[in-house]
């Protein structure tokens, strides 16, 4: 079980207030993500689940029982933080069996759930070592292996990929799903990568300013983002967000369209602009265009389009793909045929 | 080609740098020499620098004349208790500060380190007359309680700095892995901590050994160590230059050992960590 | 950082170490600044009839007062001097490639270890003896009469004396400065140009401000507290030649018995290393937040 209600929880330090009132469920055996800009107050929302910093204000409840006044041993959860935090001084066997051995375990019964835990992780061969002996990967999975040994009722993640390259996170976005897949425990996940949130979460939390803007599943999010921050935030390259008499035409203050709804033409389309860079990734390329009274747009065309710096290129918006907001930036719904 | 040059300026470079270092090494040389010689080797003219009749007949009258290993005793009792002392004090402090810092906390360590700059000599007429009253002059923990308080803020602020470095992750891990504060601090802390305790420590004995104000100023006879054993050479007495020189040489060569060990931890201790 | 339960137990951790110094400064200067306002010789035993400021205006208006005041500034000042120029050549010397450096390094560093009183008896019998001395016989080799140092510029040879103590000190931090400058900006000065006098003045210079700063103050500190060399080498003489402020206190204080006095001096002393003191929390502050 790890089921975590967050009610009318906020968090001041001194004079900043970080969250100001954040009301959250979280469900049994759900991947959630957090996820936002630096300074979002996502990982202070992490940390006061963990007990790691005290609320300001409201309650957290794990499995319905009140822990916002426990001390972060016992609220069984698990965290695998951004640097990894290994104990330096000692193996990874001892680092892995850490926390049972605060529990006072048998220290039998350590030894097989730590070798259980190495193998699952394929660690195996590195118990003996310690933590500056590893690589950036094997060092994430001697955290994730301390984490998962407590069998806590849910794992939180803070930032976890944010020190490995690009390639190790890509292997480890896998495993960790794969992870959560085979334990079907509880994850809460904090990232600022859009991506990471995209492809491992079951639940997206996206946070702004210590508020939540909007909670959905990956896909919920990137068709339906219900203001401008999660429509500029979610997708990449990011939505092409326009003003002036073309979102007038369609009755909004903004409209938005993402680069993969533009269809390109070297003859004829809606809008006429010039290139100013093409990026050519191989299956598809992002054409960034100025086009004439919009300004800068962003397009995502197939890779065999091909068309170079200063040439002329017509967009043309899929139009059922439109999103159009409001002067608050809040999203008013499909404009189908216009107005 | 340039490669050349490179070595010609190296070997220019080395032999400025041998000399100096040299020049700034030889009064300890010339102790250390004239601690083997006889009393009449040691001020011949011309000077002898090896070709003398080498003896070790000084460091056996030093130790006859005044007990040498008496003040030894005391040097170590005191420069190694005050900085245990002041270790047990400091510990708790310095993990306070620098993991559960308040607004208060920056105050508190300048505050700490202002009482250092407090020149000894104003407080001398009141401790001399409280030890006085008390029967603490010329007694070894008299000493001890005076030095640990004048090294101790050095000892807060050299573990300060060096817990700093330690990732607050690691003890927070710690803490979600079940551990008590106690546990954090036995088991996490202290072990990652030890490279920096053991220079603290090794400084610390070093500052302590070589004090010589109040050590002088409340110690003469059977407290006094090593400092106010040397002082008491400071009146001529017939031909004494060897044996000065046998007992500066056994003052200064453990701290000298200790000190070279210590070289990159002395930089941060001593500028409070605003050199690294 | 932490939760109401660790900054609590925060709070109890750090109650002993403050307590003691708070109890080890205030103590002290609280009696210091009692005794000065008293009539008080430990020869003349009973009342110690309450003066005011008496006490005050015999320490500022004593003629050895202001020469002490100038032999403290000249000491502090010519070490200073010394130690700092000296300093930066040797740390600029010592950061290049030299074969055997960290020889070079333990060689030069060790007269920092070296006890004061140990430092000043050796230099004064064994070099500045003007009979037996290796100067006074480098002297007579040069066909020159030797030179009594102690008694003929005894503030001078003090000078010395804990110049070379210190000289390593500043060294060392300075090298340390050096060594933890960006090799890349170095190169980057170079690319752009710059010549190795004009990467002294505009990178190397500024780079080590910091850390001068640092030693000028931590050695003012320490100079101006400078006791054990003055008492085994000239006992403050001839005449006041070579007393500092903290000699001539504890002069009176131990040796005339002149308690009132003597602590009046104190708090004098007091006040000028404050105003040391001052720019050096100054300077560690700002480190602090960075």
């Amino acid at each position: 079980m790890g089921s975590i209600t967050i009610r009318n929880v906020s968090k001041t330090f001194g004079e900043a207030k970080v969250i100001p009132n954040i009301d959250l469920e979280i469900n049994d055996g759900e991947f959630v993500v957090f996820v936002g800009p630096s300074g979002c107050g996502k990982s202070t929302l992490l940390r006061l689940i963990a007990g790691l910093e005290d609320v300001s204000g409201g309650q957290i409840l794990i499995d319905g029982k009140d822990v916002t006044e426990a001390a972060p041993a016992e609220r069984g959860l698990a965290m695998v933080f951004q640097s990894y935090a290994l104990y330096p001084h000692m193996s990874v066997r001892n680092n892995i069996a850490f926390p049972l051995k605060m529990a006072n375990m048998d220290q039998a019964l350590i030894n097989k759930k730590v070798e259980g835990a190495a193998k699952v992780l394929n660690l195996t061969d590195y118990l003996d070592r310690r933590p500056g002996q590893l690589s950036g990967g094997q060092r994430q999975r001697v955290a994730i292996g301390r984490a998962i040994v407590r069998e806590p009722s849910a794992f939180l993640f803070d930032e976890p990929l944010s020190n490995l390259d690009a390639a190790l996170r890509g292997t480890m976005r896998l495993e960790i799903s794969d992870l959560h897949y085979q334990l079907k425990t509880t994850m809460v996940y904090v990232t600022h990568d859009q991506i990471e949130a995209m492809t491992m979460a079951d639940k997206i939390v996206v946070l702004n300013r210590g508020n939540i803007e909007q909670v959905g599943s990956p896909l919920e999010l990137y068709k339906s983002p219900r203001n401008l921050f999660v429509a500029g935030f979610i997708g990449s390259p990011r939505m092409n967000l326009i003003e002036g008499d073309y979102a007038r035409s369609k009755n909004a203050k903004t409209v938005g369209i993402r680069p993969e709804h533009l269809l390109p033409s070297k003859q004829s389309g809606l809008w006429r602009g010039t290139v100013t860079v093409a990026e050519h990734l191989g299956a598809d390329t992002f054409l960034h265009a100025n086009v004439d009274g919009l300004g800068p747009i962003t397009a995502r065309v197939d890779g065999e389009f091909g068309v170079k710096h200063g040439e002329t290129v017509y967009l043309t918006p899929d139009e059922s793909k439109l999103h159009r907001f409001d002067d608050k930036g809040l999203a008013l719904g499909p404009a189908l045929t216009g107005a | 080609m340039a490669r050349r040059i490179t070595n010609r300026r190296k070997v220019v470079i080395s032999l400025i740098a041998w000399s100096i270092a040299l020049a700034l090494f030889f009064p300890i040389l010339w102790t250390f020499l004239t601690s083997f010689k006889t009393e009449g080797d040691a001020v011949a003219t011309p000077p002898q620098f090896l070709f003398f009749h080498w003896t070790t007949e000084n460091y056996i009258e030093v130790q006859a004349r005044s007990d040498y290993f008496l003040h030894f005793f005391n040097s170590v009792v005191i420069a190694v208790g005050s900085t245990l002392i002041g270790l047990a004090i400091a510990i708790p402090a310095a993990w306070a500060m620098a993991f559960a810092p308040t607004k208060r906390t920056k105050d508190i360590l300048m505050w700490m380190l202002s009482t250092k700059m407090m020149p000894p000599v104003g407080a001398l007429i009141p401790i001399y007359l409280i030890f006085r009253n008390m029967g603490l002059l010329d007694s070894r923990w008299g000493l001890v309680g005076v030095l640990t308080l004048i090294n101790l803020p050095i000892i807060v602020w050299m573990l300060y700095t060096y817990f700093k470095e330690i990732p607050g992750e690691i003890l927070e891990a710690a803490r979600m892995d079940g551990a008590s504060l106690m546990k954090e601090i036995v088991y996490v802390l202290t072990p990652m901590a030890v490279p920096g305790i053991a220079s603290t420590l090794l400084l610390n004995i070093i500052l302590a050994w070589n004090e010589a104000f109040w050590t002088l100023n409340l110690s003469t006879s059977e407290a006094a160590p090593l400092t106010t054993f040397i002082a008491s050479y400071s009146s001529p007495e017939g031909l004494f230059y060897a044996k000065l020189s046998a007992a500066s040489t056994m003052a200064i060569a453990p701290i000298l050992i200790l000190g070279w060990f210590s070289q990159k931890q002395l930089v941060r201790g001593l500028t409070f960590g605003a050199v690294k | 950082m932490a939760t109401f339960h660790t900054r609590s137990a925060a709070r109890l951790m750090m109650a002993p170490s403050v307590l003691l110094l708070f109890a080890w400064m205030i103590v002290p200067l609280a009696t210091t600044i009692y005794f000065s306002t008293l009539n008080y010789n430990l020869l003349s035993p009973g009342d110690h009839a309450f003066l005011g400021i008496t006490n005050y205006q015999y320490f500022l208006t004593d003629p050895a007062f202001f020469d002490a005041l100038i032999n403290t500034l000249l000491l502090v000042g010519g070490v200073l001097f010394i130690t700092i120029i000296g300093g930066i050549g040797f740390a600029l010397l010592l950061d290049q490639q030299i074969y055997g450096q960290g020889i070079v390094r333990i060689l030069a560093i060790a007269p920092f270890f070296v006890m004061p009183t140990v430092a000043a008896l050796v230099w004064k019998n064994m070099f500045m003896n003007p009979v037996n001395g290796l100067f006074a016989y480098f002297f007579r080799l040069a066909g020159m009469e030797p030179l009594d140092w102690l008694a003929s510029i005894p503030l001078f040879s003090i000078i010395i004396i804990v110049a070379w103590q210190w000289l390593p000190f500043a060294t060392l931090i300075l090298l340390t400065s050096l060594q933890s400058l960006d090799e890349e900006q170095k190169e980057a000065a170079e690319m752009d140009g710059a010549s190795a006098f004009s990467r002294f003045i505009y990178l190397t210079l500024p780079h080590m401000a910091r850390a001068i700063t640092v030693v000028i103050l931590i050695e003012t500190i320490f100079l101006l507290s400078v006791f054990a060399e003055i008492l085994v080498t000239t006992n403050g003489g001839p005449g006041t030649d070579s007393t500092n402020l903290t000699y001539l206190i504890y002069s009176q204080a131990l040796l005339q018995f002149d308690i009132g006095g003597a602590s009046a001096g104190g708090i004098v002393a007091v006040i000028l290393a404050n105003i040391v003191a001052i720019f050096l929390v100054r300077i560690v502050g700002k480190n602090l937040e960075a």
